[in-house]
């Protein structure tokens, strides 16, 4: 179902932006270079900046039509925002903050306030000053008030940006769960790899105000990390499966992936629950027979696909179980070890070095 | 203190009143519009708006009786509109100290709505907040702080105003003659310098208290907002 469609046409500061795509249910992330036009994309759905010419629709509401004449005023399109730099209210309390829809905005939101206040874990701050709170827990607020706005569709641009390491590790848990328990369709402006991989469902390719690609966020992210000209450091693949063991005096948990079991570390998962793996071009190996006496936990067969050279380095492509593979290598390894596309290998995976989310599957 | 000491307070009391009164919201109005608009002349309407600064406040005066005197053409208006008139009366005392505060109130009103994250108004609209709720919920209560910085500048100018006021509606004792008027008057006199003395000592009195309950008013409503 398309929650989101545009198709518009303007200006962002020095270039053109000239931009058609659709979001539907999930997570829709928005991902490309800083300055690609992304957040001047938001603010003109949102109805902060004006395109051109062109149409939004969102919701099945006509927000606007540059044909009819048509431009909602940001109050009267429904669209939640959280912007980059929480702004919150100073002169409010977190409370007055949360409420401001209600007592200004005169929305009733169809999600109750304990509830939006516990799932992001502000109960004891509600009387806290917004120049008290931490950088996290500001975009926390700022994440409820939108929410409590009862949006039909919202929009964050870069919300962990202003963040440091750890306290995007903080937000993180609450995007997964906000995603996965508010149900409210997400556009999710990035330029962080790691953020799109763990929290989209489809990915939006914006470079120079145009789409240049779009598709499942494992589809995009793979066929990224083999372009020519992206970061080789923040290549990888997104894999999913679901635990089938876990090992807690080891803190381990077993996952399968189609017919393949791999093992990561990990605390909090049960059997039964659907996650989603990262893996890093970089922290694959390849063998070309099982090893045995390595560190490395996991040996999976796998099917070279496809080999790019770069320099001294060798990205190669493979299929296991379906699902696709990138191992970045020395080029000088791939040689030695004559890999070509169909050859039967063995991709070696620490188990250290996964990022692993907890996915619930999203109801369609 | 005296009958007349009293009459002389309350009647500088209602002069500065009245002219802060009703100069903060066109103050407002000019501060937005110099701070939030661009438009062709914007820096004729700021020299404008700090010309009684530095003008001689004689200078002002003048120019006021020119203008809002009996034969004044501003002065006929209000007349003929509204039945104010301006000549030598009270009212003509506020109008003085309301034109010489008028700087001292756009200043800080201006810094206050400059110094503001613009953003805010964008988060607001997009939680359902029209442009006028905008203004009530989130401008004005952030511009608060240096509402009440200008109205305690302008009213104490207000209440010392002298030069403007003399000369725009002269020094009539129970009209026009406000507290420096009156010291002004006493100390013109050989056997005034006891009575002068004691209205200098309530000009200070009631500066200082204008300073602590403006102090106060602030913290209050800062408070109170977020509550």
């Amino acid at each position: 179902m398309t929650v989101l469609d545009v198709d518009i046409r303007g200006r962002a500061g020095s270039f053109e932006i000239e931009t058609a795509f659709q979001a539907g249910a999930g997570v829709t992330a928005l991902f490309g270079p800083s300055g690609a036009g992304k957040s001047t994309l938001l603010k003109m759905i949102a109805g902060t900046a004006r395109p051109q010419s062109g149409r939004i629709i969102a919701g099945g509401r006509t927000l606007f039509n540059s044909a009819t004449s048509t431009n909602l005023p940001p109050e009267k399109r429904g669209i939640g925002f959280v912007f980059q730099d929480a702004r919150l209210f100073p002169h409010l309390s977190v409370r007055k903050n949360l409420t401001y829809a209600r007592w200004a905005g005169r929305r009733r939101a169809s999600r109750a306030f304990d509830e939006v206040v516990s799932l992001l874990g502000l109960d004891d701050r509600l009387d806290a000053a917004p120049t008290t709170l931490s950088g996290g827990e500001r975009q926390r607020v700022a994440i409820g008030r939108a929410l409590l706005a009862d949006p039909a569709l919202l929009l964050m641009d870069e919300p962990l940006s202003s963040l440091d390491k750890a306290r995007r590790s903080e937000i993180l848990p609450y995007l997964e769960t906000i995603r996965t328990e508010a149900g409210i369709p997400i556009l999710y402006v990035s330029h962080e790899t790691s953020e799109v991989a763990r929290l989209a469902d489809t990915v939006v390719l914006i470079e120079n105000g145009r789409v240049t690609d779009s598709g499942p966020t494992a589809a995009i992210l793979a066929r990224l990390g083999l372009a020519a000209g992206s970061d080789p450091a923040e290549a990888g693949v997104i894999l999913e499966g679901h635990v089938t063991n876990v090992d807690s005096a080891y803190h381990t948990a077993v996952i399968a992936l189609g017919d393949d079991r791999i093992e990561l570390t990990g605390n909090g998962f049960a059997p039964g629950m659907t996650v989603r793996l990262r893996v890093l071009a970089g922290d694959v190996a390849i063998a070309n027979a099982p090893h045995d006496g390595l560190s490395i936990r996991n040996q999976l067969a796998a099917t070279v696909d496809e080999i790019r050279r770069d320099g001294a380095y060798a990205m190669v492509a493979l299929t296991l179980g379906g699902q696709r593979l990138l191992a970045r290598i020395t080029a000088k390894s791939s040689d030695q070890l004559a890999l070509h596309p169909g050859e039967h290998v063995y991709a070696l995976l620490k188990a250290v070095s996964v990022e692993m989310a907890r996915l619930e599957p999203l109801s369609s | 203190m005296g009958e007349t000491e009293l009459s002389i307070i309350l009647l500088s009391a209602k002069v500065a009143f009245t002219a802060i009164l009703c100069a903060l919201v066109p103050a407002f109005a000019v501060a937005w519009l110099l701070a939030r608009r661009e438009f062709a002349g914007k820096s004729i309407v700021q020299a404008l708006v700090t010309l009684p600064l530095v003008l001689p406040p004689v200078v002002t005066g003048y120019g006021l009786l020119i203008l809002f005197g009996s034969k004044g053409t501003l002065g006929q208006l209000f007349e003929n509109l509204f039945g104010i008139s301006f000549a030598f009366r009270w009212t003509g005392a506020a109008l003085a100290a309301g034109v010489m505060a008028f700087p001292l109130l756009v200043r800080p009103i201006r810094l206050s709505l400059e110094a503001m994250d613009r953003g805010l108004g964008e988060a607001a609209r997009t939680l359902g907040a029209s442009r006028l709720t905008v203004f009530f919920t989130v401008t004005l209560p952030l511009a608060l702080p240096g509402i009440i910085a200008g109205a305690v500048l302008g009213f104490a100018k207000a209440l010392g105003e002298f030069g403007a006021t003399i000369t725009f509606v002269s020094n009539i004792p129970g009209e026009t003659q406000t507290l420096s008027l009156a010291i002004y008057a006493l100390l013109q006199s050989p056997s005034g310098d006891a009575a002068a003395l004691r209205l200098i000592a309530i000009a200070v009195a009631l500066a200082l208290a204008a300073i602590v309950a403006s102090e106060y008013l602030a913290r209050k409503l800062t408070a109170g907002a977020r509550a």
